[in-house]
């Protein structure tokens, strides 16, 4: 990022982001790069070096007008495009949904990945099933691609009787063994390294199995991203590790937490292929990682990605952007809406519409509404019932040692 | 005197010190522009300027490391770790680094450094927005260990630790912020009216290392600090027993003779805390109290803590210590 904005360099730079509140927002309309701007080089021979142009610029498959143009279109079948369609559709409605729950109290907390929808359910598209996902929290998406039932991890978020982590988590901390859907946790960035040592465990066992894992523009601050990448280039492991650059972490602009350069770039020095990608493009999120998993499974090794997106909404319901951002700078951002942009490519070519658009919108809010429902008849959290106070006790060990079953006949539950 | 919440106290203290000191500087996750996510640092970004109040980048490790190298240097940093759950990125920062440097510089170097953290839990934070891990703090040599309750003592406390020569690690009750908590999550007061939020516009000190006592008794000690301090008191209202309630305030260097003085008058002692029981404070405390008042005790020392488990999310409220627990601990002293 040449454009890294400062209020001030004295003492010291202090950076700022392009727009506060008060301020109208503008990025200009457009990206300046367009799809077919990079070549794609061979997943199994490719450098770093190789990568340095991608690293630096941005690597799109939609056009502006909605066309899927240059090297690195993935030439998905139309059936493939529309179930990607309907995932990100299905997240965006679930987000609603449980946001609105929230409000209710039926649930303390939500986060959504609203703009953020192509992301893991792209990526997760282009794996495999046996391959490992290591999400932070706003990769709920790739669940839906693994199968899970809505009801399943609505009982998780409002903490119910039937929540699979027994109401110990915060909502949104998914684990979904099933799907390899690897358990989330609040600290950010830990499960950067994870993945790595995931990845490590399948070269060692032969199996191929490759680990995908995702962390904020922010977190890529923290020790953790640093030693997964350095890792990676020593042991050369079957891993994609995505920096999600949604430009915001909580109130904190990329300008404000990192230097000049892009965080595709980071990845050049630690000799990883490293590519930034635009992240509300469905096509060229799937291409990449394709790409990146070809190459893990040729035995070359990690691929380091930039996501460019957007966080459209909130961090979380705790959270108010407006104190610190233009209400109208999502509207405003170049890579426009993920859903829009699929949606806008198949009517294209000619195999969507309005009709079954709205349609399959509504499919889909009756069957959020009836998981939503069904969910509930297991309690939530501002009625109950709530799994019992004995959980608290259980799985701490691997038995229940001496201490902890004293405490537990202390508290009588 | 203005009624202030917790935040609002912090906040009061936070500007006296950058008013009264150029060389004091707060930074954190999300602390300057925006203020803080619990809004302590509201504002003063705006009045002391981006050099003085700002947002760093994400990575506790890096503050910690940072805020240290600051404090040698002749500033006095405040940072705020955003919760005190992710404190640990920075815990080789202070544990291995700050806390002794004093020392293995033999006395040459010294970092005045605050970290600011909210802590505990009650309000439905899980594992990772609830933990209160002071234990793991005060077994650190070098550190000072401050854990406020209300308004009043949190500017007090806040402003003793901005101006002390050692590094603090300074907990905030994040339960406790807009509020008392008595143990009941359905009948949450605010501070309005409350004594304790009767809170100076003005500089004042309260000092380290000295604890409070909330409320004077003859049949029992109960020693609590943090959201405790309210709970401990509900419990002691609740049991109709004469008990003696004494905010640490301080937990290193802690008030060793008020504390003593205390156990030695009521022949009894309970001792609250959220944290796990095992290797907490309170078993320092106990340890401590049976050291210096062995011959005066009448029954068994009580701890009354959280257990032995990761902090729950749904269950909060059977992990943390209620009323009833303390009230029974209380009686239980009274029956030996």
């Amino acid at each position: 990022m040449t454009d890294r904005l400062t209020a001030t360099t004295a003492p010291y730079s202090i950076g700022v982001p392009p727009f506060r509140p008060g301020e109208e927002a503008d990025f200009g309309g457009v990206f300046k790069e367009q799809p077919g701007d990079l070549w794609r080089p061979d997943p199994a021979t490719c450098t770093s070096d190789d990568s340095a142009p991608h690293a630096r610029g941005l690597l799109r498959v939609l056009n502006d007008a909605g066309e899927a143009k240059g090297e690195w279109d993935p030439k998905l079948d139309a059936s493939e495009l529309i179930q990607g369609l309907e995932y990100m559709m299905r997240l965006r409605i679930f987000d609603d949904r449980m946001i609105k729950m929230q409000r209710t109290g039926k649930l303390s907390f939500y986060m959504r990945s609203f703009g953020e929808e192509a992301v893991a359910i792209a990526q997760t598209m282009a794996l495999e099933n046996q391959d490992w996902i290591f999400p932070s929290y706003r990769q709920p998406g790739a669940q839906f691609v693994r199968g899970r039932d809505m009801v399943s991890m609505i009982c998780h978020c409002i903490g119910n009787t039937e929540d699979n982590v027994r109401g110990r988590q915060m909502p949104v901390h998914y684990t979904y063994k099933e799907g390899r859907f690897i358990s989330i946790s609040s600290p950010v960035g830990t499960q950067f390294s994870q993945a790595v040592g995931v990845a490590m465990a399948s070269a060692y066992q032969k199996k191929d199995e490759v680990c995908i894992s995702w962390l904020g523009d922010g977190t890529s601050a923290q020790g953790d991203y640093h030693y997964a990448l350095n890792f990676a280039s020593t042991f050369k492991p079957p891993v994609i590790l995505n920096v999600v650059n949604n430009q915001w972490a909580i109130s904190t602009h990329a300008n404000l937490a990192t230097g000049g350069r892009t965080f595709a770039e980071r990845g050049l020095a630690y000799d990883i292929p490293s590519f930034r990608v635009d992240g509300n493009d469905f096509l060229a999120l799937y291409s990449i990682t394709k790409w990146a998993r070809d190459r893990a499974s040729a035995g070359m090794g990690p691929t380091h990605i930039e996501v460019y997106t957007y966080r459209a909404g909130a961090h979380s319901s705790s959270d108010d952007p407006s104190a610190y951002r233009p209400n109208d700078e999502a509207a405003c951002w170049p890579g426009g809406d993920p859903i829009q942009r699929l949606k806008d490519h198949l009517v294209l070519i000619g195999e969507w519409d309005e009709e079954k658009h709205e349609a399959l919108a509504q499919k889909i809010d009756d069957e959020v509404m009836a998981a939503y429902k069904e969910a509930c008849e297991f309690g939530d959290l501002a009625s109950g019932p709530y799994p019992p106070a004995s959980t608290i006790f259980t799985e701490v060990y691997e038995t229940v040692p001496w201490h902890i079953q004293e405490q537990r006949e202390e508290l009588g539950k | 005197m203005p009624d202030m919440n917790m935040i609002k106290s912090l906040n009061s203290a936070l500007s006296i010190s950058l008013k009264d000191n150029p060389n004091v500087v707060i930074f954190g996750e999300d602390v300057g522009y925006f203020g803080g996510v619990f809004r302590v640092t509201e504002g003063l970004q705006k009045e002391y300027g981006p050099h003085r109040v700002f947002d760093s980048p994400l990575a506790e490790g890096g503050i910690a490391a940072i805020a240290m190298g600051m404090g040698l240097n002749g500033l006095r940093p405040v940072a705020e770790i955003q919760f005190a759950d992710y404190i640990f990125p920075a815990y080789d920062q202070i544990v291995n680094e700050i806390a002794k440097l004093r020392h293995r510089s033999g006395g040459e170097f010294s970092a005045p450094v605050t970290f600011r953290t909210p802590a505990g839990g009650g309000i439905k934070g899980g594992h990772h927005h609830s933990q209160s891990p002071e234990a793991q703090f005060t077994h650190t040599p070098g550190l000072k260990v401050v854990y406020c309750s209300t308004p009043y003592n949190a500017k007090g406390l806040l402003l003793a630790s901005i101006e002390c020569n050692d590094p603090v690690i300074f907990f905030e009750p994040k339960r406790c912020y807009r509020g008392p908590f008595y143990g009941d999550p359905h009948n949450v007061p605010t501070w309005n009216g409350h004594p304790d939020a009767d809170v100076p516009e003005d500089h004042y000190i309260v000092p380290l290392e000295q604890a409070r006592v909330v409320r004077e008794g003859s049949a029992c000690t109960v020693i609590a600090y943090g959201t405790m301090v309210h709970v401990a008191e509900q419990a002691i209202n609740d049991s109709g027993i004469d008990c003696e309630l004494i905010d640490l305030q301080t937990l290193v260097p802690w008030d060793r003779d008020t504390v003593v003085n205390s156990v030695k008058k009521t022949g009894r002692c309970v001792i609250v805390h959220e944290a796990p029981k095992t290797s907490g404070f309170g078993a320092e405390m106990s340890a401590s109290v049976q050291e210096r008042c062995f011959y005066h005790l009448e029954a068994p020392i009580q701890r009354v803590t959280g257990w032995d488990t990761p902090f729950p999310h749904t269950t909060e409220w059977d992990y943390l210590p209620s009323p009833q627990r303390i009230a029974e601990a209380i009686k239980k002293t009274q029956e030996e």
